[in-house]
């Protein structure tokens, strides 16, 4: 994620770009005031139309636009890499229909449930789940805490402070090692 | 470290350096036998292991193509991936998430007590339960497992309670955090587990027992250990006896090369052990090496799974604490009445924000799934480890129409599902449901079944060598100076997890195999 410059918008087809709301986790990852991430394939018209079509497969309705712009970077890659990817993503939003991201969500799930064996959507679908929930965004909306052997694990951070059941009697389960 | 000539044939030659081959090269150079240990993979570390789980996953998982058929699930699911293991220094006891029951004294004796079960190849163990055990207690000090030596338990987790608190709802007595090869405080110089819940991405306080800081190192202190990593073999060679004499492999320079060997252990995980045996075949052995019964690659098992989540109203953070640590073992008997032949554990579950989706949930997508993942807090989960039917057919085949980059034929792995394994897996389901049900499980998820990571039997110890490709001791019953060295030679799965049993078995190889070098034997 890099915010927009000169010689990217050169060497690049299209672009994704949003605003970073303060005291996200974007904020903290991000340079500047605004988003934007680059793609070499998909014109930013496609490349919007495949973001509705994410969000629509996988819909975190209050999870950051950037999260999934970074899903369709990934796509982008892989296609700037394959031609038949790139064939087949192009293809694959062609036949998705003129006004698709228009549409109401009842609908494009109606059009996505027809071309759902279709390479395209397992495409889709795939990448949305393969990349969607890696993002710092993710983490920070679904209050994943991630690795703990940098702040010595979750020993003393809450492994075992559900208190809304009863306790595990010591010798069905352990004593604490500290 | 010892630098083993390639004409030198008195080394022994171990393949893969996981819980059978890593454990079986420590024993043999202890009792100062030469050994060269080829593993296909690389050589991390605690330092090395990512944090990052899809990069742990690319870092230490075997990623070679292969090909697999039949109508089991992951058939349908996850097409690339039909078993997960490593490709690394350790093996997947890197990987491992470190449950370490033993078999029960009747899962030795499938056969006897199950009787005839149609479409299945089940036989006896060709070695009792007591001579076994002998071997469980060695293997259990060695890796510290934890509620056996006075060693205590792990302390229970969020995930923990909430399996405990549905477990003792439905009646159930033997519920604990689990024989866990984990330590619950230092042992063996290493540290205890401070519950990062990283299990699977490789642990980086060594907390887990894993052959690569424990059995290897120990290994290269004897001075009797050459070990070359990136080292695929892929060819056993043997004389006009008929005994083995070589291994070919492909070194980290992708050259070919041939060490000389005076006995060649396979511990490859299941999978590679039978293709490698198959590999090998030649004008002598057509059908491959020690394969005269036709069993090798037969018989696979890879136990039965799946998980089972459920969400609450209140966060349960499972990810949080050591991934595996619970267990209920009620379920571990012989009861047809239940409509099934064999047992299962119930043990705990969590995944990882980005894996869970990917292996843990039923395919699907839209709002349904979406809910699923945003009560990712409030998520508890375990799954079943059940034993499967060994069926002749579900086996291990080379497929030449697909090759790996040594221009070699994959192997294929077919699995059709015996209707017991249906019925447990469904009953399994259901008894985890109802124990989340009982504590006020808002919505209980059935998840599918993932790749096989338990991969056992297909190259089974048998009395009879008609049944099997081994003997009591992973000694092939066709070539005296061939034995296979890991999960490969279970004669049944039974219904525990299988790395102990592997390790136990391992130790009582090399056992034998330094008595019958001394013999002049081998
Ligand atoms: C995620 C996960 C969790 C698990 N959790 C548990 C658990 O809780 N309890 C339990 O008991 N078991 C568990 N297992 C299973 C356990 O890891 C295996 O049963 C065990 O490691 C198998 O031992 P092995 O010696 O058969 O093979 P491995 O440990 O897999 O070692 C085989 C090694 O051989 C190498 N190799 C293969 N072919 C070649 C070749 N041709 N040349 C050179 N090297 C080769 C491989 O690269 C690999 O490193 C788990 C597995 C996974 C994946
Ligand atoms: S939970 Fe324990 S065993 Fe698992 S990775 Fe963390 S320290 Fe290691």
């Amino acid at each position: 994620m890099t915010l927009p410059r000169r010689e990217f918008l050169k060497a690049t087809s299209g672009l994704l770009t949003g605003l970073v709301v303060a005291g996200s986790p974007l904020a903290l990852i991000a340079r500047g005031p605004v988003w934007a991430v680059d793609l070499t394939v998909f014109t930013s018209s496609e490349a919007a139309t495949l973001m509705i079509v994410a969000r629509t497969i996988i819909p975190h309705d209050k999870l950051d636009d950037a999260a999934y712009a970074l899903v369709i970077q990934a796509i982008d890659r892989d296609a700037a890499n394959d031609e038949t990817v790139r064939k087949m993503m192009k293809s694959g939003i062609a036949g998705l229909g003129s006004g698709f991201t228009g549409k109401p969500e009842s609908d494009r799930v109606e059009i996505l449930k027809e071309v759902e064996p279709s390479e395209f959507f397992q495409t889709m679908r795939l990448k949305t789940i393969q990349v969607l929930y890696t993002t710092p965004m993710a983490y920070a909306y679904f209050g994943y805490e991630g690795e703990a052997f940098s702040k010595g694990g979750y020993l003393t951070r809450g492994f075992n402070d559900l208190r809304w059941l009863p306790e595990v009697p010591l010798d069905d389960s352990g004593p604490m090692p500290l | 470290m010892a630098k083993i000539d390639f004409s030198d044939g008195n080394a022994v030659v171990i393949i893969g350096s996981g819980a059978g081959g890593g454990t079986l090269a420590h024993e043999l150079t202890r009792r100062g036998i030469k050994v060269v240990l080829l593993e296909a993979g690389k050589r991390q570390s605690l330092e090395s292991f990512s944090q990052v789980p899809g990069e742990a996953f690319a870092q230490l998982t075997w990623l070679d193509p292969r090909t697999q058929s039949g109508d089991w699930r992951g058939a349908r699911d996850f097409p690339p991936l039909p078993v997960w293991h490593c490709k690394t220094v350790g093996g997947t006891t890197v990987h491992w998430t470190a449950a370490a029951p033993r078999l029960q004294p009747w899962e030795l004796r499938a056969k006897s007590i199950y009787g005839n079960v149609a479409g299945a190849s089940l036989i006896d163990w060709p070695l009792s339960y007591a001579e076994l055990e002998k071997y469980y207690e060695i293997a259990e000090t060695r890796l510290g497992v934890t509620r056996r030596n006075g060693i205590p338990g792990l302390p229970a987790s969020n995930n923990f309670k909430v399996m405990y608190a549905g477990a003792k709802k439905l009646g159930y007595k033997q519920v604990h955090t689990g024989h866990m090869a984990i330590n619950s405080r230092s042992y063996d110089g290493r540290a205890f587990c401070i519950q990062q819940g990283f299990c699977i991405q490789g642990c980086k306080m060594g907390a887990k027992w894993s052959t690569l800081y424990t059995e290897i190192p120990s290994a290269e202190a004897t001075g009797n250990l050459d070990l070359r990593i990136e080292s695929t073999a892929t060819r056993i060679e043997h004389g006009e006896d008929g005994r083995v004499n070589a291994v070919i492999y492909h070194d980290s320079q992708g050259r070919e090369q041939r060490q000389k060997a005076r006995l060649v252990c396979v511990a490859g995980n299941a999978v590679e052990t039978a293709r490698l045996l198959l590999l090998s075949e030649s004008s002598k052995f057509p059908q491959g090496l020690a394969n005269s019964s036709g069993q090798v690659g037969r018989n696979y098992c890879h136990h039965i799974t799946g998980s089972v989540w459920a969400i609450f109203d209140k966060p349960i953070y499972s990810w949080r604490g050591a991934t595996l640590a619970g267990v209920v073992e009620d379920e571990v008997v012989n009861q047809p009445e239940r409509g099934f032949v064999g047992g299962y554990r119930m043990e705990l579950l969590t995944l990882d924000l980005p894996t869970l989706p990917l292996v843990g949930l039923p395919y699907g997508w839209g709002r349904d799934f979406a809910s699923i993942m945003e009560n990712y807090r409030n998520l508890a989960g375990m799954f079943i480890n059940g034993e499967d039917m060994p069926r002749s057919d579900n086996r291990i085949t080379l497929n030449s129409n697909v090759k790996d980059a040594f221009g070699l034929p994959v192997a294929n792995v077919h699995v059709d599902e015996h209707s017991n394994d249906q019925a447990m897996r469904k009953h399994a389901k259901g008894q985890m449901a109802k124990m989340y049900e009982a504590i006020g499980a808002q919505r209980v998820i059935p998840g599918p079944t993932p790749p096989a990571t338990h991969n056992m039997c297909t190259a089974r110890m048998s009395a009879d060598p008609k049944d099997g490709v081994t003997n009591a001791w992973g000694q092939t019953h066709d070539i005296k100076n061939l034995f296979v060295s890991d999960g490969s030679v279970l004669t049944t799965p039974g219904a525990a997890n299988p790395t102990l049993t592997i390790v136990a078995l391992a130790l009582r190889q090399a056992e034998h195999i330094s008595g019958e070098m001394k013999a002049g034997k081998v």
